[in-house]
């Protein structure tokens, strides 16, 4: 059984351009394609390979220079991974990074280091990524040296500098990691990071651990760093509200697939994938009067080792049109919008005909839905239905 | 003497942790005071540091030296004061009469038992039953937790579950005995936002359908609206605000909270710039003598620095220990905080 696949990543690299961007540079600066990481599974006393975990089941994405293409999902949906094998961090099984037009597979291991600097990654818990018994001036200084970007110095007047631009004291360059508070530790990350003067940043969770006083502080600093170094951000997050605030466009993931990808009044306002809608309708709101009604999802979210036929969502999924058709057919990641790409087959338009979807064992016809508890974040559906 | 049933099922008076370290003693919980009334839901909100934990393990007396509670702390529930009461009679409260949840079900639940017998365990351990009939009843908890295929899943190892499911077990193990009171410490913190809504849904139905009370204990505003009906807020060892759930996200009387609400991201905002409060949370050894919150606040004026301001009230169940209860027309002159003159 085939199913029809469009090239829609393509498309979706216009994407920026429908937001209202006028850049005439269209080439992404990052192009996934097809990437796929397997782990494998051991077992018993000799350690044997018995089989496989897809962590990443072909993900295609493109990242436009100066945007933030954040990368949300829940445990274990193989967004970390997507985001380590973008930088090669984890070694891909297949598939093609471009970054800036070089393949980033194609690259030996001293070709990488040189194209690493360009490229960096901001880990969740700057506590267990800084060196204890480094201080703080010289685990920023460490990447200034290694790429050979200034020495003596220079290179300390540079460390100054970016604990300076990051809002620490340049003075606390000789202060040990212990010393500093979890947000101020984060802000470390964040100088050492751009230390090389990247132009790209995998930020890995970067607030998830802080409190929400401080989680706003380090948002606003990742915002003001973007603007002045024109930075590109791929931003991977679990927290949709921190993701509306960075964000221009979001990729949603499940189960090692990209299901939607959007930008982000779009996404919020109009998502398509039942997944999505369900994801949107269970973020707590601080507010006391908003409706409380949600979209349940059914059961647990199945295992890697054995995804689900078809559509990887289908057996949790509560669209009212959901038929055998789901269970056998992939459905395609498609535009579904202006710049709006989702991965369903009974939420129109899709170009899979319905003759096709019957074949398949489908019963019903796609009908869009679009449920009031999906924009339960939107203070527009509130109180008034 | 007062009435029993409209006496606050929970009533916590000026409790006080003190650790004595090498450096001299600190004091992490500095008098809060809270009630919980019968079939109420409180949250205790707060940043990490401020106490809330802790103070949650007061109430089962679960402070393990070089922590203690002052003498003078009082710990009433349901009449009997806890903080007082035998380490044997306090056994005949844990678990029975307070059910408790923690962050982390991996390490709560024993590895080498299948949950059932977890659950079962409960039972056998405070009422003289045949242990077929406690089984029973631990399917049954399961069933009503929401494990699907309860009587299957009963018989599987706590690694053999998601962690969702890890965390239904705990609550079927705090709700088996049909506690009045369920103690929840971060209950969903670790878990997925599709999962955490269905455990806060059980949280509530607890609530609901056995009259439980529950003292919810989170750092997520959004978890606290959406559950709690009053909140207390906890900021440097203290209760800093305490009103009900409506009041407190409508108009917030104290300048951290305020500060709290606007530091969250939230639908509409985006692409804005996030309120932020300056500075951060001081260590319980450097507080200081005056307002804890003060060098980060917008409204400080030299009354803060100087007098610790009392737990005002404020009127309709509302709290706050701000010395702008008192001064409201210092709400005038917004400043730029002392906090944030340094990075």
């Amino acid at each position: 059984m085939t199913t029809p696949v469009t090239s829609p990543v393509t498309k979706a690299a216009t994407a920026p351009a429908a937001d209202g961007s006028t850049s005439t540079d269209v080439r992404p600066l990052l192009e996934v394609r097809d990437l796929v990481v397997r782990f494998p599974v051991r077992t018993g006393f000799l350690g044997r390979a018995t089989g496989a975990v897809q962590a990443v089941g072909g993900v295609s994405l493109d990242v436009a220079r100066g945007e933030t293409l954040a990368l949300v999902g829940e445990s274990g949906c193989g967004k970390t991974t997507t985001g380590r094998a973008i930088l090669r961090l984890v070694e891909p099984t297949a598939g093609t990074i471009r970054f800036d037009g070089t393949d980033l597979r194609a690259l030996d291991a001293r070709s990488l280091r040189a194209m690493r600097r360009r490229m960096q990654l901001v880990f969740q818990d700057p506590y267990s990524s800084l060196n204890p018994r480094l201080t703080i001036g010289d685990a920023i200084r460490e990447g200034i040296v290694v790429h050979r970007l200034a020495e003596g110095a220079a290179a300390d007047a540079r460390v100054r500098a970016l604990l300076d631009e990051v809002g620490l004291r340049p003075e606390w360059a000789t202060r040990y990691p212990h010393e500093f508070s979890g947000g101020q530790r984060q802000r470390v990350g964040i100088a050492r990071a751009l230390a090389v003067e990247p132009e790209f940043l995998v930020l890995d969770e970067p607030v998830s651990a802080l409190d929400v006083s401080v989680q706003a502080q380090v948002i606003n600093l990742l915002a003001r760093l973007q603007r002045d170094r024109a930075l590109t951000y791929l931003f991977i997050a679990h927290d949709l509200g921190v993701v509306e605030q960075l964000a221009t466009r979001v990729a949603v993931m499940y189960l090692g697939r990209i299901v939607e990808v959007a930008p982000v009044a779009s996404l919020f306002t109009r998502p398509v994938m039942p997944y999505t809608q369900a994801l949107l309708s269970a973020i707590p709101i601080p507010d006391p009067t908003a409706p409380r009604d949600r979209i349940p999802l059914l059961g647990d979210p199945p295992s890697p080792t054995s995804p689900p036929s078809g559509c990887v969502f289908h057996p949790r999924c509560m669209h009212p049109s959901r038929d055998a058709a789901c269970t056998t057919l992939v459905p395609p990641l498609e535009i579904k919008a202006p710049g709006h790409l989702a991965a369903c087959i009974k939420q129109p338009p899709t170009a899979v005909a319905p003759d096709a979807q019957h074949a398949a064992g489908a019963t019903r016809a796609p009908a869009f839905v679009l449920p009031a508890a999906a924009l339960r974040t939107r203070g527009a559906v509130g109180t008034g239905r | 003497m007062t009435d029993v049933a409209t006496a606050p099922l929970l009533s916590l008076r000026d409790v006080r942790v003190r650790i004595r370290t090498r450096r001299g003693t600190i004091v992490p919980v500095d008098g809060v005071s809270l009630d919980v009334q019968r079939g109420e839901v409180v949250a205790l909100v707060g940043e990490s540091g401020c106490g809330k934990s802790l103070t949650a393990l007061t109430i089962l007396r679960l402070l393990d030296p070089p922590m203690a509670l002052d003498a003078s702390s009082r710990i009433e529930f349901d009449g009997v004061d806890l903080a007082t009461l035998p380490e044997r009679e306090l056994r005949r409260v844990r678990g029975r009469r307070i059910g408790m949840v923690f962050q982390e079900p991996m390490t709560a639940l024993n590895p080498v038992h299948t949950v059932g017998a977890q659950v079962a365990e409960v039972v056998l351990a405070h009422e003289r039953v045949p242990r077929a009939d406690a089984w029973a009843r631990a399917v049954r908890m399961l069933v009503s937790v929401g494990i699907p295929d309860a009587s299957v899943r009963a018989r599987q190892y706590p690694h053999e579950l998601s962690g969702g499911m890890r965390q239904r077990v705990m609550l079927a193990i705090a709700l088996v005995l049909d506690p009045a009171l369920l103690v929840a410490d971060e209950p969903t913190t670790a878990l997925d936002v599709t999962i955490q809504a269905q455990l806060l849904d059980l949280l509530r139905d607890a609530q609901r359908t056995r009259g439980a009370s529950v003292l919810l204990i989170t750092h997520d505003l959004g978890v606290v609206a959406e559950t709690a009906q009053r909140v207390a807020v906890m900021y440097a060892g203290q209760v800093v605000e305490e009103a009900p759930v409506h009041a407190l996200f409508a108009a917030p009387l104290h300048p951290y909270t305020e500060g709290l609400l606007a530091a969250m991201p939230r639908a509409g905002s985006a692409r804005r710039e996030l309120a932020t409060i300056p500075g951060t949370v001081p260590p319980p050894e450097a507080w200081p003598t005056g307002c804890r919150f003060a060098e980060r606040c917008p409204f400080m004026w030299e009354r803060c620095t100087r007098e610790a301001p009392p737990l005002h009230d404020a009127g309709d169940g509302r709290r706050a220990r701000c010395h702008l209860v008192v001064e409201p027309s210092r709400r005038g002159e917004r400043r730029l905080p002392l906090a944030a003159a340094r990075p």
